[in-house]
């Protein structure tokens, strides 16, 4: 399709009134053909010509947020929403508290947030390269559909991103949006920006576990980043997160149905103890003691994504009023926290304490601390399916001082427990904590594919409902 | 206050790491975070301080002295995805005024040691930017020959001073951008304001590097460009180096002692004497000779100890203004060691000894005290001693001799050493730029090579400012002490800065005249430094608020 008779309005969902914005289309036309180039070269892999039912939002109303049907994927309608203005909005936190908030980019700002949008845009195609194997063994179509549903909206929050860069950010906006495409995850030459995000996502567990423990980062970050004075920023915001609830649920309820079905078939088979993993393996199951594992890692990289504890970039853009914290409208403070404190985890004379530090220096921690207590609630519901089966067994967060590479502990080698140990025993009891490779070629070894609807593979549980309450043998993928 | 010290070695380095290979050496910055000077801040991301720098000075005196062989050193970094961060803002922040000026100072002495490296040892610089490259950092870069960036597509160099910390790039960052790497003005104007800076094509168009790799091809392409500098040099193959062996010092209450020079301490009159004695064996008989010396050669040993001095005086004793520089010794065996280092022309040590004495010299030019030097029966201030008395602010020779002293009358003697051999920053020679309004008063000098130059004759040749005889000598001396002592400090620096330096600007003289005189400026303006200010809010998340009043 010639970009020069593309119908904005049409087929890029918007309420932004792209059709008439004459710099944003401009910048956009030369950006789309790069970007359905980058989702053929980069999306999923071996499933561009099939039908898979998506949803697609095309307004942010109740009617128009979540329109479901089938359709291929680079044809997908991505749009660009904002959740609707809120009349006469202040800008909540920091220096500039109170002050109505900003439209156009504030000046004096300019680096920082353009910055801070590069950052989250980055992350939201590098998920989606990271992840684009593994349509070929997903567990069921009704996995493999959850699957293109993350991939499109990541793409769809990469639009959201390079809309805000293109319009408000001229032409250095113009350059990182064109470097958003450019960025490959893993690529020696042009990795993408954080660590976490270069790394593979190499098996359907992981996936499970990174879009549980990663996506909720994105998550904290969105949260963030709604509150901020930049109104389109946090108008954006907003209507990402509606999505990114999606994408928890898929790896919340993704790990519960593996959790479910190994608990099921230990039952079945009359085995009680978790720690014979040899015997739940033959089962054709995840043993939990791996799956226990694989939380601990994918856990403490998703710690990594909060930065230092203690950052001053993190101060700076809080005091500017550009990322506030998590659900600030409830907090009961000043909100601008000049002479507040906060305690910080450190390592203190060899000993982790608990250390007050300025609140403002700390709010990488306060977020992450937000997020922790956001992650133990869905541990806590599969500990209670797995409680529900009677086995006996419980998955835990290991302490934050476990396995770090940014931070306060990123020195030091730590137990799940949090006990401080030297390198050599580290090395003789990490692979009790962390995925060893044998851990790795077993679960990988299970990935067989299943595209018979309705059938799902031997580790994991069908899902209790449908996507748009369909039946359980609904076909969401026609695979081409 | 925990007293400084600049001398450090290889095995006690906890910021860098020397790695030779070769003819090219690779200089690894990875600076610990807790070895900072003080345990107030943390070194996050290889930021600096003084000890870092120490350490940096150190390893690039040794590349000289301990490696002929090292033709081009390539400066990097050994952490991951960051080059360096620059001074560290927190240690800036901490830091009273007088510590921040002279951290300034020494670290813009390093990196023009770096140049001089380049330009004159020889041992050609080069620095790979593997990873984010702000102020300081950028401004280590700068002092190098060649910069390459790494092109991954977020790793950038900058000056961001302005728009983060209210302050200027300290380090000659301005100065070089403009005058080395000629960066046309209004796109210097964005960079040094852009916090971000720059990468990629932007940054070789604009001159601010010389190439970028992206990183797949990074280390060839980094070893490739060190070779091939590295055949643009003259420095022998198979020349062996010696030791920087370590000072013997004895530090007391009242002075430090060396085996050459030595520093006595008078507190109640703030001043202290600074005496360079002579060499006290016979210089060697051949350039060889002076080799098999090695670290004992007495120019480079009295070097070395001299400027281990001038280093502690400004760093350790800044309640003491004014100096007053003696020597001591047979001025012929001074004249014989100057010739070896002349005849010596082509010899790699004899090179590097006289560039040695250059840099101490220069040292000697930028010390915030006043410098008086007095010429008496039993000094040899012959040739490359000489240059002390130049150096000088004023110097003052007894006429004749002391009653009861039999020594023959104090003489000066000059030598080739004082028509070139020690250029200053501005590029002249000390008596060039002291007879910058009698060009003939050079020639005239220059003519009395190798005499015996009495109290008179010195007068006559205006080599030294005032003749005194005996019955003067005390009393002028003590009146000139106390008025000389009696002045602001602060006016009598920057009297004594502008006229050091008569005669024309270079690079050199720009960053200690200009960059660094408006930078000690804002360094004390409540924008930066003031409860409000840039510099002292860094870090905590409050922006700063401004006085809006140009000044």
């Amino acid at each position: 399709m010639s970009i020069a008779q593309v119908d904005y309005n049409g087929l890029i969902p918007n309420n932004v009134g792209l059709g008439d914005d004459v710099r944003v289309k401009r910048a956009l036309e030369k950006w789309h053909p790069g970007y359905i180039n980058w989702w053929k070269d980069m999306g999923p892999d071996g499933f561009q010509e099939s039908m898979v039912y998506l949803r697609t939002a095309v307004s942010v109303d109740s009617k128009g947020w979540a329109v479901f049907d089938y359709v291929r994927m680079p044809e997908y309608r991505w749009g660009i929403l904002l959740a609707p203005a809120a009349e006469g909005r202040t800008i909540p936190f920091g220096a500039h508290a109170g002050e109505p908030a900003w439209q156009e980019v504030p000046g004096e700002y300019r680096a920082m947030l353009r910055r801070m949008i590069v950052i989250q845009g980055d992350t939201e195609p590098a998920s989606v390269e990271q992840q684009r194997h593994l349509g070929k063994t997903a567990p069921s179509l009704y996995d493999m559909r959850n699957l293109f549903q993350v991939n499109v909206e990541e793409g769809r929050h990469l639009w959201a991103m390079v809309y805000l860069l293109h319009k408000y950010f001229g032409n250095d906006g113009r350059d990182e949006a064109e470097g958003l495409l450019q960025r490959r995850s893993g690529d020696a030459d042009q990795p993408r920006m954080l660590g976490a995000f270069n790394e593979a996502t190499p098996d359907w567990l992981s996936f499970f576990m990174f879009t549980f423990f990663v996506d909720r980062d994105g998550k904290m970050q969105l949260e963030a980043q709604a509150q901020s004075g930049f109104d389109p920023l946090s108008r954006t915001c907003r209507f990402m997160l509606t999505e990114e609830a999606h994408h928890m649920f898929v790896g919340e309820t993704g790990i519960g149905r593996t959790v479910q079905r190994t608990c099921e078939a230990m039952v079945k088979a009359g085995i009680d103890d978790p720690s014979n993993i040899e015997a739940v393996r033959k089962l054709g199951v995840i043993d939990l003691p791996t799956i226990q594992k694989k939380l601990n890692l994918h856990y403490s990289l998703a710690l990594d994504l909060f930065g230092s504890e203690v950052s001053t970039n993190a101060a700076n853009v809080f005091n500017a009023g550009l990322k506030g914290r998590f659900q600030e409208h409830r907090l009961q403070d000043d909100h601008k926290l000049e002479n507040a404190t906060y305690p910080v985890l450190k390592l203190v004379g060899g000993e982790i304490k608990r250390v007050d530090e300025p609140a403002l220096t700390a709010l990488n921690m306060r977020l992450r601390d937000d997020y922790t207590n956001d992650c133990s609630k869905g541990v806590a519901r599969w500990n209670k399916i797995i409680e529900a089966t009677g086995i006996k067994f419980t998955l835990t967060l290991p302490h934050v001082a476990f396995h770090r590479h940014i931070g306060e502990f990123r020195n030091t080698q730590a137990s799940p427990s949090g006990e401080l140990l030297d390198a050599a025993a580290w090395e003789k009891k990490k692979d009790n904590w962390l995925p060893s490779s044998a851990d790795g070629d077993f679960i990988t070894g299970l990935m067989q594919p299943v595209v018979e609807p309705g059938k799902f593979a031997s580790w994991i549980a069908p899902p209790k409902v449908g996507i748009d309450n369909k039946p359980g043998d609904f076909e969401y993928v026609k695979i081409a | 206050m925990q007293a400084i010290d600049f001398q450090t070695e290889p095995s006690r380095y906890r910021h860098w790491r020397i790695v030779c290979d070769g003819d090219v050496a690779t200089l690894i910055m990875d600076v610990d975070p807790a070895g900072g000077l003080s345990g107030d801040y943390e070194l996050k991301l290889n930021s600096y301080d003084l000890a870092v720098d120490i350490e940096l000075n150190d390893a690039v005196q040794r590349l000289r002295f301990e490696h002929p062989e090292v033709r081009c050193v390539v400066i990097k970094s050994g952490k991951d995805n960051v080059f360096c961060a620059g001074a560290n803002i927190r240690m800036l922040g901490k830091s009273k005024h007088g510590a921040k000026v002279n951290f300034c100072k020494f670290t813009n002495e390093t990196r023009l040691a770096i140049e001089d490296a380049s330009a004159n040892s020889r041992q050609i610089y080069m620095c790979a930017v593997n990873g984010s490259c702000a102020g300081g950092g950028y401004e280590l870069a700068l002092a190098t020959d060649y910069i390459m960036l790494v092109d991954d597509r977020r790793s950038t160099v900058s000056l961001p001073e302005t728009p983060l910390l209210g302050v200027l790039p300290g380090t000659g960052g301005i100065t070089r951008v403009t005058d080395k790497r000629k960066v046309r003005r209004d796109r210097a104007d964005f960079f040094c304001s852009t916090e971000e800076g720059i990468r990629g094509a932007k940054a070789v168009e604009w001159r601010l590097v010389d190439e970028t790799v992206p990183p797949s091809k990074w280390d060839d392409a980094v070893t490739v460009r060190a070779r091939d500098l590295a055949t643009r040099s003259d420095r022998p193959a198979t020349a062996k180096g010696i030791a920087l062996t370590p000072l013997q010092r004895e530090f007391t209450e009242s002075g430090v002692s060396y085996a050459h020079v030595s520093v006595e301490i008078d507190r109640d009159r703030a001043v202290a004497t600074l005496t360079v004695r002579g060499p006290s064996e016979p210089s060697p008989a051949s350039v060889e000779a002076a080799h098999a010396l090695g670290a004992a050669f007495w120019p480079l040993a009295m070097a070395r100890e001299l400027e281990d001095a001038i280093l502690h005086l400004r760093s350790n004793e800044p309640a003491i203004g004014l100096l007053l520089l003696r020597t001591e010794g047979d001025a012929q065996a001074v004249l014989d060691h100057d010739a070896l280092l002349i005849k010596g022309e082509s010899d790699w040590l004899m090179r590097e000894i006289r560039h040695y004495l250059k840099r101490v010299l220069k040292r000697l030019d930028l010390t915030a005290k006043t410098l008086f030097a007095l010429i008496e029966p039993g000094s040899c201030f012959a040739g490359t001693l000489a240059e002390l008395a130049f150096a000088a602010d004023r110097s003052f020779m007894l006429i004749g001799t002391r009653e009861g002293d039999n020594r023959a009358p104090a003489a000066m003697i000059l030598s080739e050493a004082n028509f070139g051999l020690y250029p200053m920053g501005n590029g002249l020679t000390r008596l060039q730029s002291r007879f910058l309004g009698e060009p003939d008063s050079v020639e005239k000098a220059r003519a009395s090579i190798g005499q015996n130059l009495d109290g008179d004759a010195a007068v006559d040749l205006g080599l030294v400012t005032f003749g005194y005889e005996d019955f003067d000598w005390d009393d002028e001396l003590r009146v000139m002490t106390e008025e000389r002592v009696s002045h602001s400090p602060d006016s009598l620096t920057g009297m004594e800065a502008n006229l050091r330096f008569a005669g024309p600007e270079t690079m050199e003289t720009k960053i200690f005249g200009r960059l660094t005189a408006w930078q000690n400026w804002i360094f004390q303006r409540p924008n930066a430094v003031g409860e409000q200010g840039a510099l002292k809010l860094y870090g905590s998340g409050v922006k700063a608020s401004f006085d809006k009043e140009r000044v």
